[in-house]
């Protein structure tokens, strides 16, 4: 059955091959059956990726240990699930994933080819066929799932414990999609320089795919600082790692393409500025991939590394990009722009959320490359942590939080400024009350960095809703107004929301969290605020694969019991590892959160106690995100069959009004 | 026109960045001790007859090496610092690193013991002082008391060939 | 009772798997004698130590400041810090004392010095050179296009295709 798998990732090789090369060559020659090539290419390779996927999954399923990276990652006495997700559990699988979503994007756009015209349908699938390509080969030639192994061992060596938890069955599919989904909008981008043409046509196919995969990696990033922060019992939930960081620019560059596509398609500027962030966004997905399994890097997330993967990945990477943005330098100044952009206006406004989107993005890249680029210089070894980042990256971000909230009342073309922010006084004054009022009945604090937390969170949060109330009350039925609201509206609504409420979580948890490391014996106890956590000892537990100390603690405020607890500390004898498992009492309001340390004594332990004021709404700001990013990919007028979008009005026209 | 070619231009900068990065390790903390004196410490040898300081290493290039019994790494090594006292003549002072002297005397009888002198850091203070994070760690000391160089992890056959011989040869050739 | 595994040295020779963030050998420490407990800080010695230890790298699991690691070279360094500002040590002296043994690494906030210029002042000079770039584009293109005041009927046309698509 592996081999199987096998020879299907070859054929996919060749499959690829054609899809990369012929359509282009059809383009060239104006050979529609070429061009169709394509569409077949993206759904063959497809399948034949599915079966190489589902081939990999029988193995573990079956525990076949004859395969080296099944006995590498899994073991007879893994729960399924886990065997299951174990498949995307290490360098080689995750692979394989990375191919599976990447050609199962491309079947998606194959799917709805036919509201493409048949040269750029034939141009974006060409282009992905293309990457295909780099994967496939890098696969086949350096990162083989079916290798055999003989003698085949009697039992594998585990999946790494921090693995083993619903986070990894989640997690990672989510992050890849959104990563993977970036090189829909590439190679829309590079569709667009090979013909030359950018229109409004072009920004209505490329935006929902664009926002389709940004809404995924919002919520990879999201669970997996949810993951990190059950998982690590450190109480924090980013560390500004540098495999973090590789999924957080994209995302980064990914929110400004988003918004860059939405002042193209409406006012057809800034046309070589959104191929060159679309371009971007994927170059930095790619780059993640390589800063992970290369080992250039130190890193927690970082794959067992290999430096000839390292070189491969790189000259792929060169290759693809490289070709990318000589194609850009060459055919980008042929887009030209159909209007002028103000700055006072919301092309201005959205033209400025790029500029410091971007600029955050490069602030994370050069955090992180850093310490390279100074050992490579030969100046030594640095290191560059949360503390550099929190510096930078906070400070980057303010101006734009305060934009945003400005958006709603900032029009089209032409705004006077003036009158958008008087309009905004009561919102502003509001705002103020709030930043004063709330840090005091929350935390009993007037601390200046809560204060400006504070208002920031307020001022987007009401910013957000400014757009909806507007149209609900211009129009004299409310019900009417509140229907007539397009998905994409709504969508942009909540995610603003979104971008408020997780903005009151980070400043909450972030000045107001207390941390205390305490020695406790049975039946002692330890105080944070009013919550008094109470340890009652530890009892020995055997689990499916490994053994654990279990821990039990009551918490009460101010005498009412609250909940009880059971942090665990867990050894996997497999792979000889000891795993903290911490327990979390959450509500919306706070998060208490207790992690074993090591014991101390006959039957003493260390424990980690906290508080996290507004834990929650970090996660929860992200998951508004994403279903912002639903509702605006949904909008209908994405749907619009090929011929109505012939008829519309056109950018041009608009612009001429 | 131009500018739309400066994306390439620093697509390329930073690749090439990254391929030299290839190469480097950067789980290696290089030492900041080097060229520097060896860093100060007064404790006993391992069983207590003596009090032993940087001076006592002085006069002859010297490796230092910390190890321990617990140390899984310092079997590894064990065998190459055997080599290179008895057939290289070679003087290593091994430094006991959070260890007993039980424990120590134990494991050198059942292994072999390649140390001229053994000093016992039961607390771990010289391993601190001397920017140890790991054992095993050696370093090598000029005549003069220097550190010259310092070996992160086991001592092997081609660390002590390619780097560390030519710096003690370079030594007594100086001096 | 589960023993506490502790980590050696990681090397290449030991290349840690997949995610492993403590260190997994089995070889235990034996009872090395512990160094006596330092006395208990107060108030903003408490803060000071809290904020060092979150600052610095811990360089066996280099993963981890030294607040979070549990590798007894963490202990150790925490241990030291604690000690050192009981001593009336300030900041400055305690990350000196650090970095003369281990280095620059062991700071995850880097020092300001000639070779991090770069890296501190770069964000903020992309920042200003972008801004600048872009109002500049924006007052070129308003130069080259300037926006011609339409006529009424095509605003209210344009107005109303605008509430019907939805502006966003």
């Amino acid at each position: 059955m592996a081999e199987i798998g096998h020879y299907a990732l070859i054929l996919a090789l060749a499959v690829a091959i054609a899809q990369g090369v012929l359509p282009v060559l059809g383009y060239w020659r104006g050979d529609q059956r070429l061009l169709g090539i394509g569409v077949s290419g993206a759904q063959t390779q497809f399948a034949l990726v599915v079966l190489a996927y589902a081939a990999l999954s029988l193995a573990f399923v079956d525990n076949d240990f004859s395969l080296t990276y099944v006995a590498s990652n899994s073991h007879s006495q893994l729960p399924l699930i886990y065997r299951l997700s174990a498949v995307w559990g290490a360098h080689e699988g995750s692979l394989l994933m990375w191919l599976l979503m990447l050609t199962g994007w491309g079947f998606a756009v194959s799917l709805s080819s036919r509201r493409l015209p048949p040269d750029i349908a034939a141009l974006v699938l060409a282009t992905m066929g293309a990457i295909s390509v780099g994967f496939l080969l890098f696969m086949l030639a350096t990162s083989n799932p079916f290798e055999r192994q003989f003698p085949v061992p009697a039992e594998g060596r585990d999946l790494n414990p921090l693995l083993q938890d619903p986070g990894l069955i989640i997690h990672p599919p989510m992050l890849y999609m959104g990563y993977v989904g970036f090189s829909v909008a590439f190679s829309f981008a590079i569709a667009a320089l090979i013909t030359g043409k950018l229109d409004l046509a072009w920004a209505r196919w490329t935006r929902p795919w664009t926002t389709t995969a940004w809404l995924f990696l919002t919520m990879g990033i999201t669970l997996g600082s949810w993951w990190a922060y059950n998982e690590l019992g450190w109480g924090g939930w980013w560390f500004w790692d540098p495999v973090e960081n590789a999924s957080f620019m994209p995302w980064l560059v990914g929110t400004a393409l988003i918004h860059s596509l939405a002042v193209t398609e409406k006012r057809g500027v800034l046309k070589s500025w959104t191929v060159l962030l679309a371009i971007l966004a994927f170059a930095l997905s790619l780059l993640g991939t390589f800063l992970v399994r290369s080992g250039v890097l130190v890193s927690v997330h970082a794959f067992a590394t290999d430096p000839a993967r390292g070189v491969f990945i790189l000259a792929f990477l060169t290759i693809v990009l490289g070709a990318a943005l000589l194609l850009y330098a060459w055919r980008a100044p042929r887009l030209v722009s159909d209007g002028a952009v103000q700055l006072v206006s919301r092309e201005g406004l959205l033209l400025l959320n790029n500029v410091f989107l971007v600029a955050a993005a490069a602030a994370v890249l050069i955090g992180t490359l850093y310490p390279l680029v100074i050992d490579a210089l030969g100046l030594g070894k640095i290191s560059v942590g949360p503390p550099y980042f929190n510096a930078i990256f906070l400070p980057l971000m303010v101006p734009l939080a305060v934009l945003v909230g400005l958006s709603a009342r900032i029009g089209w073309k032409r705004a006077k400024l003036g009158e958008a922010l008087w309009s905004l006084r009561w919102v502003a004054l509001t705002t103020l009350i709030a930043a004063v009022l709330l840090p005091y009945v929350l935390e009993r604090s007037f601390a200046w960095l809560a204060i400006a937390g504070t208002a920031l969170s307020v001022w987007l949060m009401i910013g957000a809703l400014l757009d909806v109330t507007h149209r609900v009350r211009s129009r004299r039925d409310r019900w009417q107004g509140l229907r007539s609201i397009p998905a994409a509206t709504w969508g942009m609504t909540l995610a603003h929301f979104g971008l408020g409420v997780w903005t009151l979580g980070v400043t909450y948890a972030g000045l107001f969290s207390v941390e205390k490391d305490v020695r406790l014996g049975p039946g002692q106890s330890a105080e944070i605020g009013a919550y008094t956590f109470t340890f009652q000892g530890t009892e020995h537990r055997e689990g499916a694969n490994y053994q654990s100390d279990l821990g039990t603690v009551f918490v009460e405020r101010s005498g009412q019991p609250i909940a009880t607890l059971n942090p665990e500390k867990r050894l996997y004898p497999s792979q000889r590892s000891v795993m903290t498992e911490s327990a979390v009492d959450h509500n919306p309001r706070r998060d208490l959160y207790v992690a074993l340390g090591e014991p101390i004594g006959d039957a003493d332990w260390a424990l980690r106690l906290y508080y996290k004021p507004f834990m929650r709404m970090v996660w929860f700001g992200g998951v508004l995100m994403f279903f912002g990013g639903i509702l605006a990919a949904s909008d209908r007028r994405y749907r619009l069959e090929r011929s109505a979008l012939k008829a519309p009005v056109t950018s041009a026209q608009t612009a001429a009004t | 026109m131009l500018r739309f070619a400066i994306p390439v231009v620093v697509l390329l900068g930073l690749f090439a960045l990254l391929g030299i990065g290839l190469r480097l390790d950067p789980r290696e903390v290089p030492s900041p001790l080097i060229g520097k004196m060896a860093p100060a410490f007064d404790l006993p040898n391992l069983d207590g007859t003596a009090r032993i300081t940087p001076l006592d290493l002085q006069g002859r290039p010297v490796l230092v090496n910390f190890f321990a019994s617990w140390c899984a790494g310092c079997q590894v090594e064990h065998p190459v610092l055997m080599k290179l006292a008895r057939e290289y003549g070679v003087e290593i002072v091994g430094i006991d690193y959070k260890d007993t002297r039980e424990a120590a005397e134990q494991w050198l009888a059942r292994h072999g013991n390649p140390y001229r002198i053994i000093v016992a850091d039961a607390l771990g203070q010289a391993g601190l002082d001397w920017g140890v994070y790991g054992v095993p760690e050696t370093f090598v000391l000029s005549a003069d008391g220097r550190v010259v160089y310092k070996q992160i992890g086991p001592m092997t056959d081609a660390a002590w060939r390619d780097k560390i011989a030519p710096l003690l040869a370079q030594g007594s050739a100086s001096r | 009772m589960i023993r506490l595994l502790r980590g050696v040295h990681v090397l290449s020779l030991w290349l840690l798997l997949a995610a492993a963030i403590v260190p997994t050998f089995v070889s235990a420490q034996p009872a090395a004698p512990t160094p006596t407990p330092p006395a208990p800080l107060a108030g903003e010695q408490q803060q000071r130590y809290d904020t060092m230890i979150n600052q610095l790298r811990c360089l066996v699991c280099q993963n981890e400041t030294i607040a979070d690691s549990s590798a007894p070279l963490a202990l150790d360094l925490r241990d030291q810090v604690h000690r050192q500002i009981a001593d009336g040590r300030s900041d400055d002296e305690i990350r000196d004392y650090l970095t003369h043994r281990y280095g620059d690494f062991v700071l995850y906030k880097p020092r300001l010095a000639a070779r991090t210029l770069a890296l501190w002042i770069g964000p903020f000079a992309l920042l200003a050179i972008a801004l600048i770039a872009a109002v500049l584009f924006m007052r070129r293109s308003s130069a080259r296009q300037p926006a011609t005041p339409g006529v009424a009927d095509a605003e209210r046309i344009r107005r109303l295709l605008q509430e019907q698509e939805g502006s966003d």
